[in-house]
């Protein structure tokens, strides 16, 4: 089947399978391999991408499914050289070790701010619930949301 | 000299400070992994590439009677599909395990774990693999299988290792260390001795990223290139060469980003053996990547010791000995990656921080139908179970004093003037200074307060619990005289690079997994030859381009190639010297080494800087006589001792006495890994240990059922924490340098994850002590905690 | 990864549309609206399917909040974070955002529908629980138009499995308004996302004279179905909140399940959440109700 839908602001167009998980077709298809995938079970959110602005676990969402829809992925946060605050944050308070968790937690909190641009500590480990990272213990990547809604902020 | 600092609120002002060697810096791997450029191997794409699937036993244990293939072979998009039989003809059915076992690449006489390997496919793309795995036909004959470790030795169990000529049981090895009968007499004569079972079960690393390789072995040059998620590159190209019985030279093993190791990726599985047959026979790139339960039920679990310890001391809480006996479930094969020297790895380091007379361990280990492995899990060789051992054993003795736990400890210490100490089973600790670490990390809990809030809540039916861990690593190995992995000693190479125009390249053989080898080992060179730390490019992970060591686990590289790093960058100063002294006209005695810069003594305006000294070397003009062109060097560092760092944890918690649900409220880490070089990154080290701990502690468990079938085969069901689960982490440190190390530094990567288990489940026992409870075991799940308020504890395996 | 086994996609453009299709394809096509609980199993191949069919088209149609006088009308499509956020339903029925709050994770959450996951049917399941202890019915839409309205008890015909028949469509439930309600929801997991232990919906509605006119308890995790009590509800009925009544409740709703011992925990354990988690839901109920 044929599918069609904007990828960070891109429009792109594919002949796919039917069962082609969005996970696949990013990093597959289009080779946007920022998205990663850790479990088969909807578990661990490393595969979390944007779909209509929502973050999404991609590896449970269809690629047909995203047909007519816009998806955002890592690579589509930062604006040329400069990075999204949430990234700048993320740099800044060591909220990242290995990498491979952090560009679904980065589309997760970046979602987060748009929402809530002053969020809890509370708030934050709330909306990360749904996403293992092995590496930091968390605290760091809540201090690295911190850091982006403070900048944020004064940039105002 | 031990200097103690007490913690600094974090601020924004200040993260990056750019300094010119230690000091907190920002990470130079931070912009390609926040811009989705990382490179994993997932990743690699080349063209023509094919795609790989394992086919897995469903049972624990099982004759392989027949496998049909030939529906699979004619599947749409199927290049290859390879059985056990296949890589028997090829010599390749069996490989070594990194403890001198032998593991099945792919079964040709039995299963003996469920999800063993027992074909594969190679189509043109992951899905196609996928489904013709459901067309492979095998026929099995279900054996009983051994499940219980109790079981394992008795006289009619099943027999699981019969591929080993004359192998008549299950029995895998004996180890003891110690003296037994100075250990009786000390026991005998002590005032209280207590005993206790304890289990620390099976859990699993499970990186985020799972294990995985793309093969590329081009026949024309007879090169294989092979991409994987390894810690130990070069010690894997050695292996290959071994198995594959390819040239060495030949080799080239990349390990490009890794999506976490935690020790996961030390060993060779046969997938990533499958995937270089698979391009053998194919003639194409071969790609395997596991899924997530292929990595939970078939690659390096941790654990799985069960412990009977024994403590002895005086009435006034004076430890004499420590005892234990040690039942070791090692799998079907023995795929421990430990020094071959020390199969138990460096479980011997039980008698933890403590002055004792005596100690005593007599392990026996042996074969079951599950899983290999054995060590991982940010182990430092078994030093987690060591650590859990005695400061559980430990925190019963103070129950049976009715002694303060903190107290307890501290009247034991082994005093700093005491090191190097030799403890009973012969490791030698080689600085530190343990009653500033414990009260530093005391006083940030506000530990009295504490335990004044605990008294006002108990009167009140309120369930809170403080529990302590003080513990010693062992890591860094070597030294090559005593620890090889197959022969390999455990050394490290380094190579420094310096450019005409002053920037340098740095080359390693260990491998980062996350640890920001990138950052840290730019600053150790900085620190030692002033060149700024952004002007320094860090190699790893490729064996064609790095020197040979034996790669990242056990905490190692710092201890090892960190003092690598420091020392061949000493080695290009001291050349650096002789080009300044024929570049400033004086003696090399006549100058002083200000870093970055060598400058005349008494006439600092006479200087020259490193890269000034860079482009002599490789400028036009004479250098001095003797003295090769070019600023570079190479070194394979030794260590003459591991390192031993330690700390203090403490956890504070608190149980709903309706649902017996544990809620960790506080953890106050204090560590001493000696001299720090980036600030930054230890503290992250240590926030992400410390999560481990709160999982093995709380939730983490692979278990099986009578039948061998693995009830933790995915993240639904092997539980990992999130950020709910785990406090806002509170840290400190004390800095007790390693006399021995070049630059003082002891390593870090492990230690939360050795010490903070202890403190969890000692402060849950703690917060039970209204029950009566003195021992429950890990993990301490509501349904356990409450069966242990009812006095119904029972081990989980 | 694992990946599901070949299958075709079919896209819905209306619900009558898609009623057709699964007409027409009998049981070898299955509606997918989240997916996730549907996609994991496929990709372990536990569930295999010819023809998946996406509803996410119908959200528009399927997704709403609606207040009528007497009942509250959801949308078989509406979508778990629209459940948590809206306020009008916590205001009527706040055991709704109690369990929203504790169903997976946020991100899931975006996507997982309340129709998905009643026809699941999974015993663990909380929004059952919910559904259970509020009195739901469900509006099953068949071929033709047809539509039929099934209480929970009809609607759960064993784990696993509903009323639903491979030509129908599950499309709005619907929950009755009384007055002087108050509604809470407890779940004990081993760890946030996880499956419940066990967990508890309590609903009660109080006359003007703070009597219990009415109870009702849904508990999930504790046997193959989720089901009211009514020996619960009959003992609460006409009787003073107290302290003493809920204890009592709580122990009928310990006899009154049947948990099976697993990794999640001993059964004994299952059966004192019963008890411990009604009566705090009770409770919670009761006060909210007064309020």
């Amino acid at each position: 089947m044929q599918v069609t839908m904007t990828v960070n602001d891109v429009e792109v167009t594919a002949e796919i399978e039917g069962r082609l998980l969005l996970v696949h077709f990013l990093r597959d298809t289009l080779s946007l391999t920022g998205t990663h995938w850790g479990c088969d079970t909807s578990n661990c959110g490393t595969c979390v991408v944007w779909l209509d602005g929502e973050p999404v676990k991609s590896c449970t969402v269809l690629a047909a499914m995203a047909d007519g829809h816009a998806v955002r992925t890592v690579e589509g946060l930062a604006r040329g050289a400069e990075l999204d605050p949430i990234q700048e944050g993320f740099m800044q308070c060591h909220g990242l070790q290995c990498g491979f968790c952090t560009p679904g937690m980065m589309m997760t909190c970046r979602a987060l701010l748009d929402k809530n641009p002053d969020p809890t500590d509370a708030e934050i480990r709330e909306a990360i619930s749904g996403q293992i990272c092995r590496c930091t213990g968390y605290s760091t990547i809540v201090r690295s949301v911190r850091w982006a809604s403070v900048h944020e902020a004064a940039n105002k | 000299m031990t200097t103690v600092e007490e913690p600094k609120t974090t601020t924004f002002d200040d993260n990056d400070q750019k300094p010119v060697g230690f000091g907190r810096m920002l990470r130079k791997e931070d912009p390609r992994l926040l811009r989705g450029r990382g490179r994993f191997t997932d990743d690699v794409q080349l063209p023509g590439m094919l795609h790989l699937a394992i086919l897995r036993s469903p049972f624990a244990h099982a004759r392989v009677v027949s496998v049909d293939t030939s529906a699979a072979e004619a599947a749409p998009g199927v290049k290859a599909v390879v059985t056990g039989e296949t890589l028997k003809g090829l010599g390749l059915a069996w490989m070594p395990t990194l403890s001198n076992d032998v593991q099945a690449v792919l079964a040709t006489d039995k299963v003996r774990f469920q999800g063993q390997e027992v074909a594969f496919v190679v189509a043109e793309d992951r899905y196609a693999a996928r489904d013709a795995l459901e067309l492979i036909d095998v026929e099995y004959e279900v054996l009983d299988p051994v499940i219980d470790v109790r079981q394992a030795l008795a006289p009619d169990a099943p027999l699981i290792r019969d591929d080993l000529e004359g192998k008549a049981d299950n029995h895998c090895f004996d180890w003891e260390t110690g003296d037994a009968d100075e250990t009786e007499a000390v026991f005998a004569r002590a005032d209280v001795v207590v005993q206790q079972d304890i289990v620390y079960p099976r859990v699993h690393p499970a990186p985020m990223e799972t294990c995985g390789a793309v093969a590329d072995f081009d026949a024309v040059e007879g090169k294989l290139k092979l991409w994987s998620t390894t810690q130990a590159p070069h010690a894997h190209r050695t292996l290959y060469a071994i198995v594959a019985g390819l040239p060495e030279h030949k080799i080239q093993v990349i390990a490009p980003d890794i999506g976490g190791g935690f020790g996961n990726k030390v060993p060779i599985y046969p997938g990533y053996v499958c995937a270089i047959v698979g391009s053998i026979v194919t003639g194409k790139p071969v790609k395997w990547m596991e899924d997530r339960s292929e990595n939970l039920i078939s690659t390096g679990f941790a654990r799985d010791y069960i412990m009977r310890g024994e403590i002895a001391a005086t009435r006034d809480g004076k430890i004499l000995g420590i005892r234990t006996n040690v039942l070791a479930d090692h799998g079907a094969f023995n795929g421990t990656a430990a020094p071959v020297k020390y199969p138990a790895g460096f479980f011997g380091v039980f008698t933890g921080s403590y002055d004792i007379e005596a100690a005593y361990c007599k392990m026996t280990a042996v074969y079951t139908n599950k899983a290999p492995g054995g060590v991982a899990y940010a182990c430092s060789f078994r030093i987690t179970e060591a650590v859990y051992l005695v400061e559980r054993i430990v925190d019963c003795l103070a129950a049976e004093l009715d002694m303060d736990p903190a107290e307890l400890r501290l009247k034991n210490f082994i005093q700093p003037d005491q090191f190097p100490y030799t403890t009973k089973t012969g490791w030698v600790y080689d600085s530190g200074n343990y009653e500033p670490t414990m009260r530093l990390a005391m006083d940030i809990a506000g530990y009295a307060d504490l335990r004044r809030e605990q008294e006002e809540k108990r009167a009140r039916g309120e369930l809170m619990g403080i529990g302590i861990s003080f513990f010693t690593e062992a890591v860094g190995a070597g030294p090559r005289k005593n620890m090889d992995i197959l022969g390999l000693g455990m050394a490290d190479g380094c190579e420094l690079r310096v450019h005409p125009t002053g920037k340098a390249v740095v080359r390693l053989s260990v491998k980062t997994q996350g640890q920001g080898h990138e950052t840290t080992f730019a600053q150790i060179v900085a620190e030692e030859i002033g060149i700024p730390p952004a002007d320094i490019e860090v190699v790893h992970g490729d064996t064609d381009q790095t020197p040979f060591g034996l790669g990242t686990y056990g905490s190692r590289s710092t201890p090892v190639s960190g003092a690598a790093a420091a020392l061949v960058a000493r080695k290009v100063r001291d050349k650096a010297q002789l080009i300044a002294s024929a570049m400033l006209e004086v003696t090399v005695a006549d100058l002083d080494w200000v870093k970055g810069s060598f400058q005349v003594k008494g006439d600092p305006a006479k200087a020259v800087t490193i890269q000034q000294i860079a482009m002599r070397a490789h400028g036009a003009g004479d250098l001095p006589e003797g003295v090769e062109g070019g600023l570079e060097a190479q070194i394979c560092y030794n260590p003459s001792n591991l390192t031993y760092p330690h700390g203090a944890y403490i956890c504070v918690v608190d149980i709903d006495p309706g649902t017996a649900q544990v809620k960790v409220r506080r953890f106050i880490a204090v560590d001493d890994c000696g001299t720090r070089i980036n600030p930054m990154i230890i503290e992250g080290q240590i926030h992400g240990g410390l999560t481990d701990g709160v999982g093995m502690a709380l939730m983490e468990m692979i278990s099986f059922d009578e039948d061998g079938n693995c009830l933790g085969a995915s993240l639904m069901d092997y539980l990992i924490p999130t950020a709910l689960e785990v406090p806002d982490w509170e840290t400190g440190y004390t800095v007790t340098p390693s006399p021995h190390h070049p630059i003082g530094a002891k390593g870090v990567g492990e230690s939360a994850t050795v010490g903070s288990p202890p403190a969890i489940v000692n402060a849950v026992v703690d917060a039970l002590k209204p029950y009566g409870v003195r021992h429950a075991d890990m993990p301490l799940t509501p349904s356990r905690v409450w069966d242990a308020m009812r006095g119904r504890a029972t081990p989980p395996i | 990864m694992q990946v599901p086994a070949p299958f075709e996609y079919e896209r819905a453009t209306s619900v009558d549309q898609a009623i057709g299709l699964l007409e027409r394809l009998g049981s070898s096509a299955r509606l997918v609206a989240g997916g996730h609980s549907l996609l994991p199993m496929m990709k372990l191949r536990l569930a295999n399917f010819d023809y998946l069919i996406d509803i996410n088209p119908l959200h528009a149609e399927l997704g709403y909040i609606r207040l009528t006088g007497d009942e509250v009308r959801i949308g078989a499509l509406t979508r778990h974070r629209e459940l948590l956020e809206s306020d009008e339903l916590a205001a009527a029925f706040p055991i709704f955002r109690d369990a929203e709050r504790v169903i997976a994770d946020p991100v899931v959450r975006n996507r997982g529908t309340l129709g998905g996951s009643l026809c699941q049917a999974d015993p663990s399941e909380d929004l059952s629980a919910v559904c259970t202890t509020l009195d739901a019915s469900c509006v099953i839409r068949g071929p033709g138009g047809s539509e039929r309205v099934v209480t929970m008890e009809e609607f759960h015909v064993g784990p696993y499995e509903t009323a639903v028949g491979d030509d129908e469509m599950l499309t709005e439930i619907r929950l009755p308004l009384r007055p002087g309600g108050g509604s809470a929801y407890e779940k004990v997991e081993r760890r946030a996302g996880d499956w419940a232990v066990v967990s508890a919906g309590a609903a009660v509605w109080l006359t003007a004279d703070g009597t219990i006119a009415d109870a009702r308890v849904g508990l999930a995790a504790v046997g193959p179905n989720t089901t009211g009590i009514p020996e619960l509800s009959a003992a609460l009925r006409g009787r003073e909140p107290a302290e003493d009544l809920y204890e009592q409740a709580g122990a009928i709703a310990a006899r009154s399940c049947d948990p099976a011992t697993d990794q999640r925990g001993s059964a004994d354990y299952k059966r004192h959440l019963a008890d411990e988690l009604t009566r705090r839901t009770l409770r919670t109920a009761v006060a909210r109700a007064r309020s």
